[in-house]
């Protein structure tokens, strides 16, 4: 599938964390058997071993969530996540909301990267409706997807160093985050709550001379990536820290259910815009003949933080690939698929100024009107910058979904951790936390 | 169907002679308009253990990640003949091809066998569905709720579960100053 590209100065990450754990009992001596839970209350107190409240309010979390860990001294015995204090009924929500009004509320899933998740949900709802978008609005999406992967990488690798107390990668990373979301702000009005795409489309066109900035914002980037990769690839204190830490090898990486860049750090050659292409990276995407985009999916064996790191970097370089070979050749044409298909809301200049698009919006808006899916249920999934983040949509042929069940990747993603840190110190807690790159709202829903 | 969903339905058909699978599009699409092939199959709850053990080890399966498990609750959809689905979603990396198991269970007491032996990735996602319908996973390592708190009685992804809550927000025990 994918070209491998190894990190450099690749050690057997493999042994050094095997070594670091094997003065411990093993927490689950059978493979296959799930972890052992634990209670916050120790059963008998007074034990040498003392149990630390991580969270739920600790800058190291990033956002809410709670860990209980079990210490010997500085080392982590067992590690108990509790979640959901984020808990917001997002999915509840979804069954009252249409296919378009939702979009609000995925912004708040993810909120890092919140135009990948607008896309991946209505890529979802396109599935289900059995849409084929415009070639215009399938090179926007795609450019805005990868600029949304930049977005989050640049937090996460960002946020990786700064919690190893490097703070001028993160506000190397932050500088161009601010650049990405003012090239959002211009598309779609708002910096983070983006609510970018419709059914069939998107909310609007860009302006003119937004593929211009995209442009000179692509060619200055490298320079960022190039200036964290020389503060922290070689940096001791960095990799020493990271290096076999929070190790997880290829098959218990699939086993967990672990996709995106904590997947192909663990040598799972697997990438949703390879495997299942959509959007531009599917071959004829403009109904034409056009082949897909060219990139490579990076791969790493070590399986640790510092592996996580490299694949998050060498992503970016790629996203910015697929934005170059894209960007200079915007299809003209239409953002929303025919107005004629009553599939998508009209044109806003429709809607004020001619009866009849005044009557289409009028009518699907109406709640008993409107474009309605078949009944049955679809999946769809996306490649975010965290991994697979899917939507399992059932459908009675109403307006709004009957269930809108979210596949959200740091939920299903964060299952493993405390498999990971059992062993470690409680630094490496923190190192390991920022490389899985959890979002809290996107983790409770 | 694609012929690698054949070839899954004819290997299990094989090792499964007296279950019913009865493959399905999760999908009906009337006109041929093509669409994303999405086949699910149906499996009861005492034959879900074996076929999904069989859907893992067997190579020429090889369903090696539990993509997504979750639920529907059926209790408003037309023409629905049971009340919950647990809907697992199976991928195989090595053959590039996903498959769905819909196993249908019922009140009053919904219950399915826990998969977290074969995938340890299904331990949050049981959970999940627990806290969310109120369908139990025997054999579950942890069977508690994930999302809510302990006390909460209430499975709220369920149909009958109004959408603003049933007062859980406005009951909630206040501490004051005075109230130590």
């Amino acid at each position: 599938m994918a070209d491998t590209i190894s990190p450099p100065n690749e050690t057997n990450a493999h042994e050094e964390a095997s070594s670091a754990r094997s003065h411990l009992k093993p927490a689950s001596p059978t493979p296959g058997v799930a972890i052992h839970p634990t209670t916050f209350a120790p059963e008998e107190p007074g034990g040498d071993n003392w149990n630390l409240n991580f969270g739920p309010q600790h800058p190291a979390t990033h956002t809410t969530l709670r860990l209980v860990l079990e210490l010997d001294g500085e080392r982590v015995i067992t590690c108990t996540p509790h979640i959901g204090y984020l808990h917001s009924g997002f999915e509840k929500l979804g069954e009252h909301l249409n296919y378009n009004q939702y979009v609000v509320v995925t912004d708040r899933m993810n909120y890092i990267s919140p135009m990948a998740n607008n896309i991946a949900w209505h890529h979802a709802c396109e599935v289900l409706f059995n849409i084929q978008l415009t070639p215009r609005c399938t090179v926007l999406r795609t450019i805005i997807a990868e600029l949304a992967r930049i977005q989050d990488h640049l937090l996460c690798v960002g946020t990786a160093a700064l919690d190893l107390g490097a703070f001028t990668a993160f506000l190397y990373g932050f500088a161009e985050r601010e650049v990405i979301n003012d090239l959002f702000e211009e598309i779609s009005g708002a910096r983070f709550t983006t609510s970018y795409t419709r059914v069939g489309g998107l909310m609007q066109d860009v302006p003119d001379g937004w593929a211009g900035k995209v442009k000179t914002f692509c060619k200055k980037l490298p320079k960022t990536f190039d200036d964290i990769t020389s503060l922290l690839n070689r940096n001791r204190i960095f990799v020493e820290r990271t290096k076999g830490i929070g190790f997880i090898n290829h098959d218990d990486a699939i086993n967990w259910g672990l996709t995106g860049p904590l997947a192909r750090a663990s040598a799972v050659r697997r990438d949703l815009r390879k495997d299942e292409p959509y959007l531009c990276y599917a071959d004829n995407w403009d109904g034409q003949g056009a082949s897909a985009v060219e990139f490579k999916v990076p791969i790493a064996h070590g399986g640790d933080v510092y592996s996580r790191y490299l694949v998050r970097l060498e992503e970016m370089r790629q996203s910015l690939v697929i934005i170059d070979q894209l960007i200079d050749g915007i299809p003209a044409g239409p953002i929303n698929v025919l107005p004629d298909d009553k599939q998508t809301l009209p044109d806003k200049n429709e809607v004020y100024f001619s009866i009849e698009g005044l009557i289409h919006h009028f009518e699907q808006v109406m709640t008993n009107r409107g474009h309605t899916p078949p009944i049955g249920e679809a999946y769809g999934a996306n490649e975010t910058a965290n991994g697979e983040l899917g939507f399992y949509l059932a459908s009675d042929g109403g307006s709004a979904p009957y269930r809108a069940r979210c596949r959200p990747p740091s939920f299903i993603n964060y299952q493993c951790f405390p498999s990971l840190v059992v062993g470690h110190q409680i630094s490496d807690v923190v190192a390991t936390l920022g490389s899985l790159n959890i979002i809290a709202a996107e983790l409770d829903r | 169907m694609e012929p690698s969903t054949l070839q899954v339905i004819a290997v299990l058909k094989q090792a499964f002679p007296d279950v019913d699978f009865a493959p399905a599009p999760l999908m009906h699409r009337g006109d041929a308009t093509g669409g994303v092939e999405q086949i699910y199959l149906r499996v009861a709850a005492d034959k879900l253990s074996a076929v999904t053990r069989f859907l893992h080890d067997d190579e020429r399966c090889d369903y090696a990640q539990l993509c997504d498990l979750t639920c529907v609750d059926y209790l408003e959809f037309p023409k629905a003949r049971n009340r919950f689905a647990v809907v697992y979603s199976l991928l195989s990396l090595t053959r590039n091809h996903r498959i769905w198991i819909k196993c249908f269970v019922n009140d009053p007491d919904p219950e399915v066998p826990s998969v977290t032996h074969i995938w340890k990735g299904a331990e949050w996602m049981e959970r999940e569905v627990w806290d969310m319908f109120g369908v139990r996973f025997t054999g579950h390592p942890d069977p508690r709720r994930i999302l809510t708190w302990e006390d909460f009685k209430a499975h709220p992804l369920r149909k009958d579960y109004p959408l603003r809550g049933r007062g859980e927000r406005e009951d909630y025990p206040v501490l004051t100053r005075d109230s130590r």
